[in-house]
Parts: structure tokens; C-alpha cells; sequence
């Protein structure tokens, strides 16, 4: 269903981000790709919706080609790959209906979402999304009123309204305490399995990756270096991943997860925008 | 949350299980929302109503207005070329000496009106000299300072020096308010007497904001000269009155140009000293 | 810090190198030298003869004023009422007109850097010409009135609400609208939903800062025919009429605080 071949990109400063990625994603599956910081995951998933720009490569979902797409075409490719994000990325001054709302935006014109008039059949939806994530109480909430966990089951419900074929998540429980970090990536999978979503999930924790998904690829120096079931993953293979480290104490708790550095380049909203641009 | 607020929102919830959602309004209360709509209104009616427009002069003048912004295509910088210098010059020569001069003097004051290093009396002499020099126009106050020391130059650098005290001092008092107390305890530990104590311990942390500030002060100190040579009070300002009351547009043009190019040469050199000195 | 060798071999701590040191001496010799020339150009250009005579000038001009002629202030109500309007109307058009400049002018949110010069451009000029340029100017074209005055409070506004606001708009989170341009948004909807809740707060904290600014300049726009109260302060220095003038002030500064203390309050609401 979605199909990477050749990937590559390089930043102007030169730094090689990624460089020839082949990978194809069934529909249904549930991806979890690990790897250390800087090796490229959040570059990846933000080539497929580009919000990043990939240098050369192609990148198909189903039978559209996303990487000659601009102005409208792309706006309609993105509408159908929902986002999950690292820090939530919910407008703060939005109350919680207007942020899941916001997954329509593709769909609706400017001036019916300028004016608030969604049509009832996205409100409804998005009531019931939100009843789904255990938030129907909180509608009218400010999103920074929320607490991390909320805010992220917020962020869920609106990549959910796009009604997507394919989800990207981007360090999905980075922000949030271990119990949450749980909950939120059953959530994940029960939604992704409910409606046979391909997903692609960035993610640090090792653990949280072996439990919660189908298929792991583990990434290092924009390379990919293992790709297999969660069960193949070995000591061995976790230090060609992450480097030489004792990965074998079971009674240590997993590590921190510590947050990836974004660099400012990937994230200029000039960029993002310039994208999203009808011509 | 009271009773009524809660059933408002289950009810809210129950619309938008139905597809029924609008935005919450930003003032909860229906009454008070046209309440305030209705005075808007009202009073942009009765503003509105008291603008009088004699739409035969502005028809007159608006041939004019284009020729002023036609002249900007051609500005002419020749004819009143000597005007233009002994004006500029004076300007620049006011905007320096006033930034100065108001410095120098803003730093006593805006410690005086320090509340935490200034005994009360002190504190409120200087606040009142800050709030006097804030409240007026320089224009204003180059008026009185025109009839006090006769036409020319010199009311104006009194005028801008007395402006720039006004505004340095508060700036800098609520930097001294702010300032780490910890490291003034530390120097006075050390025995050091009031004036070492300043030296040590107080100039250290506001200098750079100073400069900084000196530098923005400078930069308006120049855009405050071009106009108060309406009154008398020397500059630039005279000069452009004179060819805009002549109708000289392209003059007129070329000094505004001019204005415009300093003030950026200022912002831009101001943000490199200011890079400099931190 | 440097530390040199003394002829005795100790070594001596000193500030600054040699070098430092005298490029230190040199840029204070300039400053102090540039200084003193501007004071010469400007005492070239006075009357001295004017200037020992200030304090007298100084104090009969406060006999004059004092005591008020507080029954003139029944006069002002008319003109006053024009100052606000002046005040108020010209800054909800300059805000109007800034709004769509600190968009075009902000790295992050401008269609291409040549309309970004363009609108900075537009906002160094608006900033650089003080008000009453501006009103000089209108009142040529325009004629005198409060028209003129209105669109000369907009026109400096402009530039000043548009600086800020660009520069609070390229403050912005961006990873919001990240999120929102994902979801297949347009530029419009990405602005209106991304980068506008994110300003709001600085917009109106900046437009209530100007509107405070702007009453304070719109009571002077009338010494160049652009209405308010400043007309009449032009009628009465011009017959002399001191004792109406400090009536002027003092209605001046009252409006003047009321409308700071407005600007804090609100301003302090929003934050």
C-alpha cells in the first residue's frame, strides 16, 4: 500500500538524513521503526507526507506517486495520511472540539472553517472519536487545560477525523510517564486494527516497540539496518542499531526516553507551507 | 462549576453527538454580548458622525496627493540642497548631544527612582520628573522650552534631552528593580563602600540593556528632531514644514527619504552594537 | 584577562591588553571630539543673548499660567472628543491595514522574500515618519479636520503594530502548524488555525499599547490643522493666552494617565 524506493535526502547543510531507503508497508500492518537520535525516523515519516522534502526517491501510496504532487494534489494526498505527533502539536488556544475539528481542514473550505460550520456529519464524527479516546466530557476545553496523556489522545482523534488509510506517529509517548506511554500505544494499535490502518510508528522505547507492533525496522544513519518481527530482535541487532551497549538487564528499567532533537530546518513553517500551497 | 454552567455543557455534548457544534463564545453571557456589539456601534456611529469631510477640498487635494507620491519617483534634492544640509545637520548634531546629555542625566534619576536603592523622598522627586517628561508630546514641551530660550537648535537638544530622561530613567529603574540582589550582597560583603558597590555589582548587570537602549533612544531622538523644527526648535523639521506648505512635494520627497534612510542606517548599526555588547 | 611581566619580572594583572587599551582611549577621544563639535554647531546656531534670559523668560511664563482658566475647559469637551476619535479610529484602521503587512513581513508566513522586503519596507517608512509628518502632509492634500488626523494616526501605526506583530509571529510554535498543514489544510486555514491563536493575545496586547501611544500623539496633531485639542493649544499660544494653555495641560495629562492606566489594565488582562 505504501511503497518508499530510493529515499533519499540530504540537508542543505549536507548532512545525509537518509540515503536509499526501500520499504514497503502492507495495508493493516503496524510498523515501529527504532533506531538512535539523528538517525533519521522523524525525516522519514515527515518524507511521506512532506512535510520534508525527500532529495530523490519515490514514494507511492497505492497508486498515487506523493513525491510530484503540489498545491491541491498534495492537500488531498495529506488528508488521507493522518499525523500523530511528539509533543502533541495541538493549538493551545483551540478548545479541544475545534483542535480534532482541525483533521477536517482538508476537506472543507476556508471560509466554513473560518466561521466554525463543520458539516454535522464531521461533527458527529468527531464527537464520537473523542467519546472513543475517553474525552466526550472535555469538548469545550482549552487543549492547554489538558494533561499530557489527554492532549495526545486529543492529537489521535484529529488525525482519526482525516479518516486516513495511513498513520504516521511521531514519538507518540516521548513526553509522557511509562503508564500513560502504555496506554496510549494500545490505544494506537486498537484504532489502527478497528480500521486496518497501515502505520508507521517512530519510537524510542525498545520495549514498548517489541509489544505493541507487527514489524520493526530499525534505522541507523539514515540506513536501514534490520528489518524483521519483533521477536527477531537481538542483542546483537540492537547494538548494529543503536551501538555496543549491555542490553541484556532485564531488572534495569528501560531508558528515559529522551526527545530527538528537531532541527529547525525540517520544521520552517515556510516550508511546510509553501507545500501546502494551491497554485 | 455551578449547576447551570453544567447542564449548559452536557447539553453542548448532546448537540455535538447530533452533529450540532459552534464555537464557544467568547463572552459567556448573551446579554452582555450585544450590550457590547451595541456600543461599538453606537459609538462608531457618533464618531463617524463628528469626522467632517468637505469632500470638495479633498477632491481638490487629491490631484496633489498624487503628485506627492509621484514626486517620490523624482525627489529633488538640489534646489533647497543648503536648507536641506544646515537642517540635517542640526538634526544630527541635536539627536547626538540631547541622546547624551539625556543619558547622563537619566542615570541619576532612574536610580533615584529605584525603589529599592533610593530612600522614598528621592524615589518620588524622580518618579514625578518621569512621569512629567513622559505624559507630554516633545512637541509640546519644545514650545515651552522655544519660549524660554528663544528659536534655534539649542531649545530642541533641551526639549529631546528632557524627553530622553523621561524615558531612560523608567527603563532603567524597573532594570535596577529587577536585578539580581545576590550579587550586590556578595560585593557588599567584601566591605565595599556605596559608590564601589554601584561599580561592582549594579553597573555590570544594566550596562548592556543600557547601551542597547541609549542606542534606541538615539534612533528616536532623530525621528522626534525631524518634527520639532515645526516649532521653532531648530532641524529638519523646519525645513520639510516650509516645502510642504510651498507645496514643493519633490523637496519634500527627498527629505523624507533621507529621514527614512538614517533611521535605518540607525536600527541597523544599533543592532550590531548592541550584538556587540552582549 | 592578560597578564604582563614587570621589569621586576612580577607579573602585573592589568584589564585589558595594550592594543585594547588604546583602541579604548582612541574610541573615547573620537566620541568626546564628535560631541563637542556637535555642541559647537549648536551654540553657533543660538542666541545666547536669548538664553540668559530663561529663567525669567521661565518664570514669568508661569505667571502667566497660573492661576488656570478653568472656565475655558468648558470649551475643550468638543475638541477633546475629537482627540479620542482621532485616537481611536486611526488606530483601528492602522491596525487593519498592519494586520496583513506583519503577515506578508514574517519569515515564516510571507509567499516569497520579495513581497517580505516590500512589506518591510512599507513598515520602515511608516515608522520612520513621525505622526505629525504624516498629518502635515494630509492636511495639504486633504485639507484640515479630524480626517486628516485619522489617517496620519493610521498611517504611523502601521508600522509600529506591524513590527511587533511580525516579530511575535516569527515567535511562533511551529509545531502546530506542522500538525495543521498534515492535515491537508490550505494556507489560509493553516494561518487561521495555526499561526492566528498563537498571535492573538500579543496582537491586542500591541494594538491597546498603540491606541495609548496614539492618544498621546493625537493631542498634538492639531498644531498642524489636523484637528483635536491641539487646536486649540495652537489658538492660545498663538494670542498668548497662557492661562489657556496650562488649562490644555493639564487635561492633556489627565487623559493622558486615564488612558495609560486603560492600556496597563488590559494589557495585564490578556497576559
Amino acid at each position: 500500500m505504501l511503497t518508499l524506493s530510493g529515499v533519499t535526502k540530504r540537508y542543505p547543510t549536507g548532512d545525509r538524513a537518509l540515503t536509499d531507503i526501500e520499504l514497503t508497508l502492507p495495508k493493516g500492518q503496524v510498523m515501529a521503526l527504532i533506531g538512535p537520535s539523528g538517525a533519521g525516523k522523524s525525516t522519514l515519516i515527515r518524507c511521506v507526507n512532506r512535510l520534508v522534502e525527500p532529495t530523490s526517491g519515490s514514494i507511492r501510496l497505492d497508486d498515487t506517486e506523493l513525491t510530484r504532487l503540489s498545491g491541491s494534489g498534495l492537500r488531498k494526498a495529506r488528508r488521507s495520511m493522518g499525523m500523530i505527533f511528539q509533543e502533541y502539536a495541538l493549538v493551545d488556544r483551540l478548545t479541544v472540539m475545534e483542535n480534532v475539528l482541525s483533521g477536517r481542514l482538508g476537506y472543507v473550505g476556508f471560509w466554513r472553517s473560518f466561521l466554525r460550520r463543520y458539516p454535522e456529519d464531521a461533527v458527529a464524527e468527531a464527537f464520537r472519536l473523542l467519546e472513543r479516546v475517553g474525552l466526550p466530557h472535555a469538548i469545550d476545553k482549552r487543549a492547554d487545560a489538558l494533561s499530557g496523556g489527554q492532549r495526545q489522545r486529543v492529537g489521535i482523534a484529529r488525525a482519526l477525523l482525516q479518516s486516513p488509510k495511513l498513520l504516521l506517529v511521531d514519538e507518540p509517548t516521548a513526553s509522557l510517564d511509562p503508564k500513560t506511554s502504555r496506554q496510549i500505544m494500545r490505544l494506537i494499535r486498537e484504532l489502527c486494527a478497528e480500521r486496518e490502518l497501515a502505520t508507521i510508528i517512530n519510537i524510542h522505547d525498545v520495549a514498548l516497540a517489541q509489544q505493541f507492533a507487527d514489524r520493526i525496522v530499525g534505522l541507523r544513519a539514515g540506513q536501514i539496518v534490520f528489518d524483521g518481527r519483533p521477536d527477531e530482535l537481538t542483542s546483537d541487532i540492537l547494538t548494529t542499531i543503536y551501538g555496543e551497549e549491555d542490553w541484556d538487564t532485564s531488572p534495569e528499567p528501560a531508558d528515559e526516553p529522551e526527545r530527538e532533537p528537531v532541527s529547525y530546518e525540517r520544521r520552517d513553517i515556510a516550508g511546510a507551507m509553501a507545500t501546502g500551497v494551491a497554485p | 462549576m455551578s449547576e447551570q454552567a453544567q447542564a449548559y455543557f452536557e447539553a453542548r455534548q448532546q448537540a455535538a453527538r447530533q452533529g450540532q457544534w459552534r464555537r464557544l463564545p467568547l463572552i459567556h453571557s448573551q446579554w452582555l454580548r450585544w450590550a457590547i456589539a451595541l456600543g461599538v456601534v453606537t459609538y462608531l456611529v457618533l464618531a463617524l458622525a463628528s469626522v467632517e469631510v468637505n469632500w470638495a477640498r479633498v477632491a481638490e487635494g487629491a490631484s496633489r496627493g498624487l503628485r506627492f507620491i509621484g514626486a517620490f519617483a523624482q525627489p529633488d534634492f538640489m534646489s533647497r540642497g543648503n536648507d536641506i544640509i544646515n537642517g540635517l545637520v542640526e538634526s544630527l548634531t541635536m539627536t547626538l548631544t540631547s541622546t547624551v546629555i539625556g543619558v547622563m542625566l537619566a542615570i541619576p534619576v532612574g536610580l533615584g527612582a529605584a525603589r529599592n536603592i533610593a530612600p522614598l523622598p528621592v524615589y518620588f522627586v524622580c518618579r514625578s520628573i518621569i512621569a512629567v517628561s513622559r505624559t507630554f508630546q516633545e512637541i509640546i514641551i519644545a514650545i515651552l522650552f522655544v519660549v524660554m530660550f528663544g528659536f534655534g537648535p539649542l531649545a530642541g537638544m533641551i526639549t529631546l534631552a528632557f524627553a530622553t530622561i523621561g524615558f531612560m530613567a523608567k527603563l532603567l529603574a524597573e532594570d535596577v528593580e529587577d536585578l539580581d540582589w545576590r550579587q550586590v550582597e556578595a560585593v557588599r560583603a567584601t566591605g565595599a563602600s556605596w559608590w564601589q558597590t554601584m561599580n561592582h555589582a549594579i553597573q555590570p548587570q544594566v550596562m548592556p540593556r543600557l547601551i542597547g537602549l541609549s542606542m534606541y533612544r538615539l534612533d528616536i531622538n532623530f525621528r522626534e528632531s525631524s518634527v520639532i523644527g515645526i516649532v521653532g526648535a531648530g532641524g529638519i523639521g523646519a525645513t520639510l514644514n516650509t516645502s510642504l506648505s510651498r507645496y514643493e512635494y519633490d523637496t519634500s520627497a527627498a527629505i523624507l527619504l533621507i529621514i527614512i534612510a538614517i533611521v535605518l542606517l540607525c536600527e541597523y548599526s544599533s543592532s550590531h552594537v548592541r550584538r556587540w555588547t552582549q | 584577562m592578560p597578564v604582563l611581566t614587570s621589569q621586576q619580572g612580577m607579573p602585573v594583572w592589568r584589564r585589558r591588553t595594550t592594543r585594547a587599551q588604546w583602541l579604548q582611549f582612541s574610541a573615547w577621544l573620537l566620541g568626546v571630539s564628535l560631541f563637542l563639535f556637535c555642541w559647537k554647531v549648536i551654540s553657533d546656531n543660538t542666541m545666547w543673548v536669548f538664553v540668559e534670559d530663561a529663567g525669567r523668560q521661565g518664570s514669568d511664563l508661569l505667571s502667566r499660567m497660573i492661576p488656570p482658566k478653568w472656565e475655558y475647559a468648558n470649551v475643550l469637551w468638543k475638541p477633546m472628543w475629537d482627540t479620542l476619535n482621532i485616537a481611536t479610529l486611526g488606530t483601528a484602521l492602522g491596525i487593519i491595514m498592519a494586520f496583513p503587512v506583519a503577515f506578508l513581513a514574517a519569515r515564516n508566513t510571507t509567499p516569497h522574500p520579495l513581497v517580505r522586503s516590500l512589506a518591510l519596507m512599507v513598515i520602515v517608512s511608516s515608522r520612520s515618519i513621525n505622526s505629525l509628518i504624516w498629518a502635515m502632509l494630509l492636511v495639504t492634500i486633504l485639507g484640515p479636520g479630524v480626517l486628516a488626523g485619522i489617517i496620519a494616526i493610521a498611517l504611523r501605526s502601521i508600522g509600529f503594530v506591524g513590527k511587533l506583530l511580525y516579530e511575535a509571529i516569527e515567535e511562533i510554535h511551529p509545531t502546530p502548524v506542522e500538525a495543521i498543514s498534515a492535515t491537508g489544510a490550505s494556507r489560509l486555514q493553516i494561518m487561521n488555525y495555526g499561526v492566528l491563536p498563537q498571535v492573538m493575545p500579543a496582537f491586542a496586547g500591541i494594538s491597546v499599547y498603540r491606541w495609548d501611544i496614539n492618544i498621546r500623539e493625537s493631542t498634538v496633531l492639531g498644531l498642524v490643522g489636523a484637528g483635536g485639542i491641539g487646536l486649540q493649544l495652537n489658538a492660545s499660544i498663538n494670542m498668548l493666552a497662557w492661562n489657556q494653555v496650562s488649562v490644555i495641560f493639564v487635561m492633556i495629562f489627565a487623559t493622558v494617565l486615564v488612558s495609560e492606566w486603560i492600556s496597563a489594565r488590559v494589557r495585564h488582562a490578556i497576559i
